[in-house]
């Protein structure tokens, strides 16, 4: 398999349709998987050690500097934004709101299209506003492949609209079979 | 064979990457500031801005308007320094200093403190505030430092927009205040005006951390969310740097996602309080 990360975006409703995701993937997912989910600013690390009790993958948050390894899902810590660098290691930065978002999904999605270009899946998933849209046509620019939850039956339906709407997404699909995709892209034959 | 051909985009990103490095190489020889070893993605995107902003065909142009205009080098220093900033950030790692370093810090007979990376100074107006009220600011020194002349300038004046001081209020409650924030500051119309005695002990100073030189036998450095923006080497070398301003058994507080962790002078450090990121140095 070509691919060497996933990055996810999610904003309203996220904690449900990540663990619906994330809980999908075996221990030995062979990639690591960068989330950012919209937060309050005040917000802990309770979101990643709820998600980390229910997925097979470790789930934490990112720390700056910290090389991505496989099998682990790295959550944009709250108020700050994630950014991948071409080493495949995490970098944090406190830079201004992007889209009114920080963490922003368009900068994560942006660096890692720069880090891995065709090498990157991308997921929009439910959520309230455009952000994701313009990484998502960016990370499409660099020949990824993009993976939206299908509007009508997410909780929240704009952000996976707009995304629809930005670039030419390979793949709409219903929250439950995002996380099979995932996990079967894997699966021995 | 012939070796596999770069894909295009490939190629434009290594140009790119290049053209990067020729123009942190152009700033430092000419100003003296080294943005070299700075995290390539932010950097990356900070470039790009300023290049849409100021309407610049590509890098390579940028580069020459940088070495002829110095005014359009400041704006670059700007853009590459993040002045994000609050007070008391990060309240619970106050608390802690507060209960459980100051207390150690009171064992000496006066205590040294360097803010490095102070910004616009509200990190250095709360430590003040802390020690004020924990008895020792009188016996205390704070040397606030920063590259941006701009925010060590406002840091100085100790004025912030009232619209924050809700949170900066919340913040200082939740961090063990002993008092109320108002006791702190004077307000007009659109501002909160910090009380002069507070800065009595502060000294606020232009330095960089990259070339300029090391400080001595600080009790405490307080270096937070500004390492981020450094890539490996460089935090290595600038925690050295910390390494050799602090006395044995000094602390090191770092901001809420930095660690020593991944690096080799953690060695020399033992983590004291890990959630709140403060650590202590080895005495030998
Ligand atoms: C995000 S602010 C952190 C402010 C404060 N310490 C806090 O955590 O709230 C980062 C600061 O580091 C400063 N900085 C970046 N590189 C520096 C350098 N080489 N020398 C001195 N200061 C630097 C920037 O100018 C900026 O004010």
């Amino acid at each position: 398999m070509p691919y060497r990360a996933v990055v996810i975006g999610v904003s309203a409703g996220g904690l449900e349709a990540l663990r619906e995701v994330l809980s999908c993937l075996p221990a030995d997912f062979p990639l690591p998987l960068l989330v950012v989910q919209h937060l309050g600013v005040d917000s802990d690390d309770f979101l990643a050690r709820w998600l980390d009790q229910r997925c097979a993958i470790k789930v934490k948050e990112a720390e700056d500097k910290e090389p991505a390894a496989p099998g682990t899902a790295y959550l944009a810590p709250a108020n700050y934004h994630l950014l991948m660098e071409d080493d495949g290691s995490l970098a944090l930065s406190l830079e201004d709101w992007v889209n009114f978002s920080r963490p922003s999904i368009d900068l994560l999605f942006e660096s890692a299209a720069e880090a891995y270009g065709k090498g990157l899946i991308a997921v929009v998933l439910t959520g309230a506003n455009d952000d994701g849209s313009r990484g998502l046509a960016a990370m499409k620019r660099s020949g990824g492949l993009a993976v939206v939850q299908d509007p009508a039956g997410a909780e929240f339906p704009v952000m996976p609209r707009a995304a629809i709407q930005a670039t030419q997404v390979d793949f709409v699909l219903p929250l439950p079979a995002i996380g099979r995709f995932l996990a079967n892209l894997y699966r021995p034959a | 064979m012939s070796p596999a051909r770069e894909e295009p985009a490939g190629e434009a990103k290594e140009i790119e990457d290049l053209e990067i490095s020729l123009l942190l190489e152009a700033i430092f020889r000419r100003y003296g500031y080294d943005f070299r070893d700075y995290a390539r993605a932010h950097l990356r995107r900070r470039l790009r801005h300023r290049l849409e902003l100021a309407g610049l065909a590509d890098l390579g142009a940028m580069q020459h308007r940088v070495l002829s205009d110095r005014d359009f080098f400041e704006l670059l220093l700007r853009d590459l320094s993040i002045n994000v900033t609050e007070m008391f950030r990060d309240p619970a790692a106050y608390r802690r200093i507060r209960e459980d370093v100051v207390p150690l810090l009171k064992t000496y007979p006066f205590v040294k403190i360097w803010h490095a990376g102070c910004a616009t100074g509200e990190e250095v107006y709360s430590m003040a505030i802390l020690l004020h009220e924990e008895g020792l600011l009188e016996r205390s020194r704070i040397y606030a430092t920063d590259f941006n002349r701009v925010a060590l300038q406002k840091a100085r004046e100790g004025v912030y927009s009232l619209e924050r001081v809700r949170q900066y209020s919340s913040n200082y409650q939740k961090s063990g205040g002993r008092a109320s924030l108002v006791d702190y500051y004077r307000t007009d119309n659109e501002s909160m005006l910090l009380k002069n005695w507070l800065r009595q002990q502060v000294v606020f100073a232009d330095h960089n951390l990259v070339t300029d030189g090391v400080f001595s036998e600080m009790q405490l450095v307080v270096c937070r969310n500004v390492v981020i923006y450094f890539n490996r080497d460089l935090q290595e070398r600038i925690f050295n740097t910390f390494y050799q301003s602090l006395c044995p058994g000094g602390f090191l507080w770092l901001g809420a996602k930095e660690s020593l962790k991944l690096l080799q002078i953690g060695e020399k450090f033992r983590e004291l309080y890990g959630e709140e990121k403060i650590f202590k140095k080895n005495l030998q």
